[in-house]
This record gives C-alpha cells, structure tokens and sequence, in this order.
C-alpha cells in the first residue's frame, strides 16, 4: 500500500541487471575490452532512456538518485544562470520535494539567490499563468513538480514549460513520483530539465537520471567534478548494472503505461469512494482527478497518522503519511500546510498508494478496516 | 503450537529491554516493540537520554534482529504536562520530587499502554527488574527481582492491579549477569552502555541549570540559618538544596551542618547537626496499595524511603484510604519530602506513597 514510497525491482529488470555485476563488470572509461563491454552497455542503456523521453542520447545524464538530480538541475542551472547573466531568481512552487525545496532554500540562503513560491489552489495545483505573471529577465531556473509525491497531484507541466520557453527561461520538473505513471516525452513537455528515479518504476534504487536539453537558453554548471564522465556533468565511475537496469525498467513503464493504470486506478477510485463515504471528517487532499492513478491521499480530524500509520501496519498494511516520520516527531507536512489544512487536519495525514502487487481483495480489506482504526486512534489521549 | 498474544515491549535500546523481548520471542509471544518520543528542551542539542536517535537506532536495531516490529510514538507533550511540570511544580513547593514515579504511572503504564492495548495487544512488558506474582485469589502482587542489587520494584509501586492485569517482567527472575550472556547470545548489538542515574530530560545536564532555564522564578536567594534561628549565609534559591544536603552549602562552621528543613513561606533553608537531621516519623500520601488493600492497619514492615536506600524496619499506620504513618525503629537521616516510601513484606512490595512535608504538623 505504500508505492509511491519504493517499488519492487521487477523480475525482468534483475534479470537484465544481473550479467553486469561479474561477467561484463568493466569500467566504462577504460581502454581495454572489458572497459569496451561496459560501455556498449552503458551507452545502450542511455539510447533506451532517451528513446523514452523522446530525446538525443547525449541530454541523459546518469546520476545516483532521483534526489541528485534535483540537485544538480537546481544547482546546476542556478550558479551558471548567475556566472552567465547575474541572473539570481529562483522560482518553484511550495508543493516541491525537499530535494527541490532544500536545494533551493540552501541557495538562497547561502548563495544569495532570491527565492519566489508560487502560488497554489486547494489541490496544490499550479496555475501556469502564475508562472508566466513572475519570470524575469533574472529567473535562472524555474521548477515545478509533475506529479506531487504526497496528494499525487498533477501539475500542467506542458503549459508552464511552454509559457517558459516563450521566454528563453530554463524550465525544470521532479518527475521522480510521475514517471511511473505519466508520459516522460520531454519535447511534447516542453521541459529543459526533467529528474526521474528508478525505483519509483520497478526499478533499483540508487540510481537515476536527469534530462538535460541541450540548448542555448541555460547551462549546467557540474556539482560533481572529477573523471569528466557523464559529458562532465556528473564525475564518477558509471554503475553499470544499475544504468541498465533502470533503462529497462523506464522502457517496461513506458510500454507497459496503460494497463498500469488500468490495474490501479479502478481499486483507487473504490478506495477514495469507501474512505470518504465511510469515515466523518475525512478529506481527500490533492487533486480528485488530475492525480497519479495509484495514488490516494487522505487526511483525518484529531488522528495522530503516526499512530495511525503504526495500527494498520501491526494489522499488516503498511502506508505512509505526509510527514513521513519514522522518529515520532510529528510535525504537519509543510505540503499539507501549503494547502492552508490547519494542524488538526495536517497532523492526520494517510497515503495509500497502489501498484502492481495491489488486489480488489486487498484494498477491500484495506478499505473496511480503515474506520475501525481510525476510530481507535481518535480515542487515544493525545 | 496456536500462536500466543500479541505483547507490547516497551524498548529503550538498552540491553534490559533488549532481552525482554527476546524473552517474549522465545516463549511464542507476538513482539511488537516500542518506544516514546520523550520531550527535551528546545533549542539544546542533548536530547532526551530515554530516546536519543542513538537510542532509537540501537532499539530499531535489536527488533530486526528479533524479527519484530518497532514504532516510535510521540509522546513529548504527554511527557512534559505530567512529568516535567510535576517535576518544576513539586520544586517549588519545597519537594525533592520523583519525576520516574510520575513518569511510570502516567506515561509508560498510562499513555503507552492505551497505545498498546489499541493495538490488540493483551500485555506490555519492560525491562524492569521485578517479579509479578498472582496470590490464591488472583490478585497480583510485586516482588523483589532474584537480583537484589537490581531490583526496580521500588519504583513499580505506583502501580494497581488495573494495569497489573497487562503487564509482564520477563528479566526480574534473572541476575543481571545473566541478562548481558543471554544478550551475547543472542547476538544483540547492545553496547554496554552506562546506568545513568540521571534524570532523561536534563540530557546530562545538572537539574539545578535546568531549573535556572525553564522555572528561574523559583532561583530566589535567601537566608540560611540554624534552628536557633542564627543567620549563617545565604542560599542560592531552595530548589537547589535537599534534605540531608552537607557539600555545597557556602556556609563555615566547626561542625558540619546538613539541611535539615526547607522553608518555602520564608523562603529560608534551616541547617543543623547530624543529630537535628534524623527523624523517625513519616506521613506517605498519594498512598497505592498494590493489592488495592492494605494488609493490616498497623503493622510491622520494612520501609525503603529512596530508590537506593537501605529498607528500614517500622511500624506502618494506615490512617485512611491514601495516608499512611510510618514510625521508624530509629531515626533516619534522609526522609525527604517528596520522594516515595515503600513498604516490602520481606520481598514482597505492598504499596507506597509521597512523603509529605512536616510530618509532626499532621500528627
């Protein structure tokens, strides 16, 4: 119940995976014919990556994580932005991941960038004439999340990347929660950074990529320098198995995206149903219909979700909340907060995302026990 | 074998709690292990010794190892309204307070036990060294732990038959040596991490810079005298000083002179002799008894008047449902307002109570 977090390397991938670790095991930038074996691999792999994201193999950067992408389109675009045209504006929409948010607080704090949110509805939807309404000539990057991890909501990546490109301003998204269910064709997004993270999509974890267009509106600056691999952008030995792992596994969603969705989005939907028929002062947060198909995101008056998220996993479904907290430390998601849901609500916060493993048996069972638990949380002293 | 109840285990990451729930793994128990989230002070990067993130990995740690789940439950305003205002409240009221009691009755058999018992769990267990025990007619008893020197029912008097019915001891018929082999055993990564005779929330800190900080109101000087009523210096704030106190107290004199009274109205800290110390009469209020009777309404007992003191033996008088009289064979130095007497029928806990303050103005 709980994809959105990680998902299962699926079989196929492993088994794709699994010859780089000891027969074809090379180091890509070696001369030698091992070296040689590695790079065939690692140079397919990014032909399969852009053949997805419909664009040239030299704009697939291979990095380390989702996260690192973020990372290095932030940083990246940002203090070339700066060195290029003293460009110090910084736009991004509070719905972000903290691998976006914290990058960019971190540059504006440190770095002196002056940092803009836009604004957002009741769904932590963007509007793009928002966006349009505050570039300046200074914006050095702008970045949106496609599909927001916590309410799944989907932002209109296409019209804001339009919108940016009339202007000449590079444009960035987090499609690290949307690639598994959304299309990733970077031309038709209008998108000159786009960052994805393979276990989102069956595949391993440790790995990613970030799109970067080649292009004359921006440049990258590397925020790992070293060996010069990844075209200079990212220095460090490739990890091969892994590359060709997340190639096949981003191929597979990309064939396979339909009746990926045909498989959760109908137990969602009865999910979203039961929940909000079934349980008072309950509310879906995000979006009710631009949002991923897998994904369901509630929130419940006076319930603790981390002693909610602690119930249903002693009662075998394990979920997740906006806050995300392991440590009992609770503390209203700044997501949920941006939305305008007062701490009472915030507080309650329960995500159930579907995926390939997910039954009409489970979500049934899932979707009648919830009341109940939720019910014994509210009676708890607080 | 049917698969026995679902238990909760209270977990600090410490090697008592570690076995406990190894214990429980062992005998076809369902495990779920579990910690607080204790509040500290904001702003001071110590953090609450009960669960520091050290604590919690350690914890997080020992149930995979165990093959049980563990989850982390916030508990930092529970904590802070009950056991640290108790704390701050009973300082100025002249007490030496015992913030533990508080804490096991309110928090870990209170608040921790609804969590646990919500969860479908028919017990709690803790690390604690103590036996239970039922008597011919059900009623549950505590006794001393096999290990004397660990023995931790002092501080489980304040419990009632109510939460008796939910809990276990698992390592209370162990000798602690024997714990830390079953826990090398087992192959439980617990380091052997100091007992800490401190208090969690001042997170190594001493208690008395911890009251500067969160109560400085009650950091107000004031006249030390004698019981002639001599004036010998001044003191710092009476939250500062406890019965029986000697080192510290900036005063010279040719004999040593210990606290023997702190005054709250006059805001004065009265000293004497050793031998103005001893007092050989108590009145416990707040009194538990842990069969939820007491045994007689007079009777012969031991009495032990701290965590660490020796037991005393004593004439116990119950004068109504939650106050008790103790009259000691002989005079003791360290009856302190504010901290427990417990009463044991040889290894058995009977009860305990609150020592209040001024014992001769009751009688």
């Amino acid at each position: 119940m709980d994809y959105a977090a990680t998902t299962p390397v699926d079989e196929r991938v492993l088994q794709a995976m699994l010859p780089y670790f000891q027969e074809t095991f090379g180091n890509p930038s070696s001369v030698h014919v091992f070296g040689q074996g590695a790079e065939a691999a690692l140079e397919e792999a990014r032909s399969k990556v852009a053949s997805v994201l419909n664009c040239q193999p030299g704009e697939v950067i291979f990095t380390s994580c989702g996260s690192e992408s973020d990372n290095l389109a932030l940083r990246g675009a940002a203090f070339a932005a700066k060195a290029d045209r003293g460009a110090n504006h910084i736009l991004i929409s509070p719905v972000e991941h903290h691998a976006i948010s914290r990058t960019a607080q971190q540059l504006a704090e440190i770095f002196g960038f002056d940092l803009e949110y836009l604004p957002i509805d009741e769904f932590g939807q963007i509007n793009p004439r928002d966006v349009e309404a505050r570039l300046r000539p200074t914006t050095a990057i702008v970045s949106v999340i496609y599909a927001n991890n916590e309410i799944g909501t989907i932002n209109p990546i296409k019209d804001i990347g339009e919108i940016c490109h009339e202007k000449g301003i590079p444009f960035h998204t987090d499609a690290v929660q949307g690639a598994a269910y959304l299309p990733v064709d970077t031309q038709n997004l209008h998108v000159d950074l786009m960052s994805l993270g393979a276990h989102k999509f069956y595949g391993p974890k440790g790995v990613g990529v970030l799109f970067a267009k080649k292009s004359n509106n921006y440049r990258l600056m590397p925020t790992q320098t070293g060996g010069g691999q990844e075209f200079g952008l990212r220095s460090g030995t490739q990890n091969i198995p892994y590359i060709v792992g997340m190639a096949e596994a981003l191929f597979l969603a990309h064939q396979e995206r339909q009746e990926r969705t045909d498989h959760v989005k109908p137990m969602r939907d009865y999910l979203v149903g039961q929940v909000l028929e079934s349980i008072p002062d309950a509310k879906l947060t995000g979006h009710p219909s631009d949002r991923l198909p897998n994904h369901a995101s509630f929130v419940f008056k006076h319930v603790d979700g981390n002693a909610l998220l602690t119930m249903l996993d002693v009662e075998g479904f394990a979920c997740s909340s906006g806050s995300a907290c392991k440590t009992g430390n609770p503390e209203p998601s700044e997501v949920l907060t941006a939305l305008g849901l007062e701490r009472d609500w915030a507080l309650g916060s329960l995500r159930v995302t579907l995926g390939s493993g997910s039954t009409y048996q489970s979500v049934k069972q899932f979707a009648d026990l919830l009341p109940d638990v939720v019910e014994r949380v509210r009676q708890l002293p607080r | 074998m049917q698969e026995k109840d679902r238990i909760v285990v209270a977990m600090s990451g410490g090697v008592d709690s570690s076995v406990a729930a190894a214990l429980l793994v062992q005998q076809g128990y369902q495990v779920i292990g579990m910690m607080l989230r204790l509040w500290s002070e904001t702003g001071r990067d110590a953090d609450n010794r009960c669960c520091t993130p050290d604590a919690i990995a350690q914890a997080r740690r020992v149930s995979a190892i165990l093959g049980i789940p563990f989850y982390v439950m916030d508990a930092k305003k529970v904590f802070y309204q009950t056991v640290v205002e108790f704390f701050l409240n009973g300082y100025a009221s002249g007490a030496t307070p015992n913030p533990c009691l508080v804490c096991n009755r309110q928090v870990r058999w209170e608040f921790l036990l609804q969590h646990a018992r919500s969860m479908g769990a028919r017990y709690m267990a803790t690390g604690h060294y103590a036996l239970l025990k039922q008597d011919a007619q059900g009623k549950y008893q505590i006794w001393r732990a096999i290990d004397a020197n660990k023995d931790q029912s002092y501080v489980l008097h304040v419990l009632n038959q109510d939460k008796l019915a939910f809990a276990k001891f698992p390592i209370g018929n162990y000798p602690k040596n024997e714990i830390r082999n079953l826990a090398r055993d087992l192959g439980l990564p617990v380091a052997q991490r100091p007992d800490s005779q401190d208090l969690c929330f001042l997170g190594g800190d001493d208690y008395r810079q911890f009251i500067r900080r969160n109560a400085p109101d009650l950091v107000s000087p004031g006249p030390i005298l004698n019981q002639s009523g001599e004036h010998l210096g001044e003191h710092q704030g009476l939250a500062f000083y406890t019965i029986g106190q000697r080192k510290g107290l900036g005063i010279s004199s040719s004999e040593p002179l210990y606290v023997i009274k702190k005054d709250i109205q006059q805001n004065t800290l009265i000293v004497g002799d050793n031998e103005r110390l001893g007092k050989q009469e108590l009145t416990a209020g707040q009194f538990n008894w842990i069969t939820g009777v007491p045994p007689a309404f007079s009777f012969r007992a031991e009495v032990k008047i701290r965590y660490k003191a020796n037991p005393e033996w004593g004439e116990i008088k119950v004068l109504n449902a939650d106050r008790v009289q103790i009259r000691f064979d002989r005079p003791l130095r360290d009856i302190t307002f504010g901290q427990a007497a417990v009463i044991y029928d040889g290894d058995q806990c009977l009860g305990g109570g609150v020592i209040q303050n001024n014992p001769e103005d009751l009688k």
